[in-house]
């Protein structure tokens, strides 16, 4: 009775991988046919005359907080557009938890003979795993803070540094170069690091009062429970900086509840829909700004990959190969030019 | 073929279905099986190179699997292991880099950075282990209070980011391979195989047991369980300091924030599959590497066969009931 239980069990785990390597492969036209009439209408983005070519890996961090989710959406959107248009390019996705799991993930995707990688990095602690892939004559493209060494043909990166001092400014501006602001940081990391310390560096330049920095790690009732600590400790603040949306809306809610009136800004950044919205609509007296950070930054990496790959580059850039940094610029965004950073898909997963 | 001919075939079939103990198997024959389900799966299992990686992906969470398993066998759970990790491999970086500021031998960094590491391991495995034996904290607890401790002091020291070495040849040696084993492979089956002797063939082995299967017994034997604890929950400290030297050498770095993250549940996870019983008193080493290795060969096949990432969480804590359930069938 017990061996066929235990049979039993192995048939289910058969059946249930089986399954799953199904759905996999059914995967690609389904996420491929809406893309495909998408292609007609933005045929400008991507030029189908050129015939592009390749195994292409994208290792990426698991989606874990709500940017890392609009990463793992442009993934989708840059994959279904680029197989849509060049049907010889191939892609192979893999997602990771930990550090150590995306190192694995890496080393699984060079198995598979890739030609090109773009990796989002965990760290930079991945730097030795990244050089081999490099060595090995692999197109890198390496995202954000990513490599402690130039093992890449292209790194892409945000502006964490411009991110928040664009931020900074612009609540002084509102201010008038005085006032009282508390900031509610993310996990802490070398980009938190950095960005928390323009921050303080920038208020001091302008004259405001940083009365406090407590992590909210990027989520949104975390950073609800900070923004309740503020209120009750803090009985006079002018301004709140996240520096990121979600957490910016557990703050407001926290605020809300709170009853309190003081409060004129609250600033987070990202670019979020909905607060791209309510700056477009003006319909939150409290939320009038965002500073970029682009999670389409990615989707860029893999277009860089596929023209890197096929010894491509951009129209009217003269050298021969792409340029090995790219920093992409933090922009403000006001109701002025609000609309033109609204994605109306993002994250409609279809 | 007639009845009487189908009938024997049958029963030779049963008789080898018997001949092999299933329970006691189970770990290994679900690893054959994966291997076998996998390399019809994907062309690209069977690469050398691809069991090669699998075999270095598993060793760092194995080796910490295989402490956990002696912990387990008491009855007890160390979940800080992770954490310890990351303050392990900080510490070892941290006091390398200021030997290399002093003098400038390479080899002998690696040595102090060593023994750092059993050091700081073995000390943070104590500080557990006086917290249960001593504190009488329930092991959960306990554990669940030095996570969170040395997680922190590990972000403290390294200010929230990564602390590089500055001693290349540290990079090369947690790369490096013998006989195209890699080192941390040779680690793991190395200590795989004197802990499993120190588990069945030895008093220290056979009290680790007893105390796990009845700590009161155990007591009135004149068994002294404080002792045999302490030294468990040393021993996983040690593992974890080993393992954190691998893994820090293997990126020549360590991320305060992401090294050893979630390692506690994959090493639990491997001594659970390996056949372990949760409630202590027994359990097997050599399951353990089973289990870990099993663990390796799903994260491995799924990224192969191109399994959507957000299945594979799914895939493995199917295993990891299914497990425990043929563990239940046992009991």
């Amino acid at each position: 009775m017990k061996k066929i239980l235990f049979l039993a069990l192995l048939v289910v785990l058969v059946a249930g991988v089986a399954f799953l390597a199904g759905c996999a492969k059914k995967e690609v036209p389904v996420a491929a046919a809406p893309v495909a009439v998408a292609a007609d209408t933005e045929a400008s983005e991507i030029t189908p005359a050129k015939n592009y070519s390749g195994k292409i890996g994208i290792s990426l961090p698991t989606a874990t907080h709500g940017y890392m989710g609009r990463v793992n959406w442009w993934v989708q959107k840059a994959v279904g557009d680029w197989e849509a248009s060049n049907p010889d390019l191939e892609f192979l996705v893999v997602a990771a938890d930990s550090v150590t799991k995306q190192a694995a993930d890496i080393e699984d995707l060079m198995i598979k003979e890739i030609d090109a990688l773009v990796c989002f990095p965990f760290d930079s602690s991945l730097t030795s795993v990244i050089e081999k892939v490099y060595n090995s004559g692999v197109y890198t493209v390496v995202l954000d803070r990513g490599a402690t060494k130039p093992v890449y043909d292209v790194y892409l990166s945000n502006d964490d540094e411009g991110y928040t001092r664009k931020g900074t400014q612009w609540i002084a501006e509102q201010l008038g170069n005085k006032g009282k602001i508390v900031i509610i940081e993310g996990i802490p990391c070398e980009i938190n690091t950095i960005r928390v310390d323009t921050i303080k560096a920038t208020a001091a330049k302008y004259n405001l009062e940083v009365l406090d920095s407590q992590p909210g790690m990027w989520n949104p009732e975390k950073a609800l429970a900070v923004m309740e600590n503020y209120l009750q400790k803090y009985p006079e603040i002018d301004a709140v900086y996240t520096a990121d949306d979600d957490m910016m809306k557990g703050a407001l809610q926290a605020y809300k509840e709170s009853g309190r009136d003081d409060i004129k800004i609250f600033l987070g950044g990202g670019a979020d829909k909905e607060v791209l919205k309510w700056i477009m609509d003006d319909s939150n007296p409290l939320v009038k700004a965002n500073v970029t950070y682009p999670p389409d930054a990615i989707a860029t990496g893999i277009g860089l990959a596929v023209m890197g790959l096929n010894n491509q580059v951009f129209e009217g850039f003269y050298q021969k190969k792409l340029p090995i940094r790219i920093i992409l610029a933090a922009e403000l965004v006001t109701k002025e030019n609000a609309e033109q950073y609204y994605v109306a898909d993002e994250l409609n997963f279809k | 073929m007639d009845a009487a001919e189908g009938e024997k075939n049958t029963n030779i079939f049963m008789r080898i279905l018997n001949a092999v103990n299933w329970q006691k198997n189970a770990s290994f024959i679900a690893l054959v099986f994966l291997v076998i389900l996998s390399s019809f799966l994907s062309p690209y299992f069977l690469k050398p190179q691809n069991l090669i990686n699998i075999m270095r992906q598993v060793s760092y969470t194995g080796i910490i699997a295989l402490g956990m398993t002696f912990v387990i066998v008491t009855a007890g759970i160390d979940l800080s292991v992770g954490s310890v990790v990351a303050f392990t491999g900080s510490v070892v970086i941290l006091t390398m880099n200021a030997y290399l500021n002093v003098y400038n031998n390479e080899v002998f960094a690696i040595v102090i950075g060593f023994l750092v590491g059993l050091g700081v391991g073995g000390l943070a495995g104590a500080f557990n282990a006086v917290m249960i034996t001593r504190g009488k904290i329930v092991p959960f607890i306990a554990t669940l209070g030095s996570m969170a401790i040395f997680r922190s002091l590990s972000l403290f020291i390294g200010n929230a980011g990564e602390i590089q070495s500055h001693n290349e040849l540290y990079g090369s040696f947690g790369m490096g391979s013998f006989l195209m084993i890699p080192v941390p492979v040779f680690f793991l089956l190395g200590l795989g195989f004197v802990l499993n002797l120190i588990l069945n063939n030895t008093r220290y082995g056979r009290y680790l047991s007893a105390v796990g299967s009845n700590q009161k017994v155990a007591l009135f034997s004149a068994i002294n369980v404080n002792k045999i604890k302490f030294i468990a929950y040393t021993l996983t400290g040690v593992l974890v300091g080993i393992s954190a030297i691998l893994l820090g050498s293997r990126f020549n770095a360590v991320s305060t924030s992401n090294m050893g993250l979630a390692f506690e549940l994959d090493a639990i996870a491997a001594v659970i599959i390996g056949g372990t019983v949760m409630a202590g008193g027994r359990g097997t080493i050599w399951g353990t590497i089973f289990g870990a290795l099993i663990l390796g060969v799903i994260n491995n096949m799924l990224n192969m066969v191109g399994v959507s990432p957000y299945l594979q969480g799914t895939v493995k804590g199917l295993v990891i009931i299914a497990a425990v359930y043929v563990q239940k069938q046992k009991q």
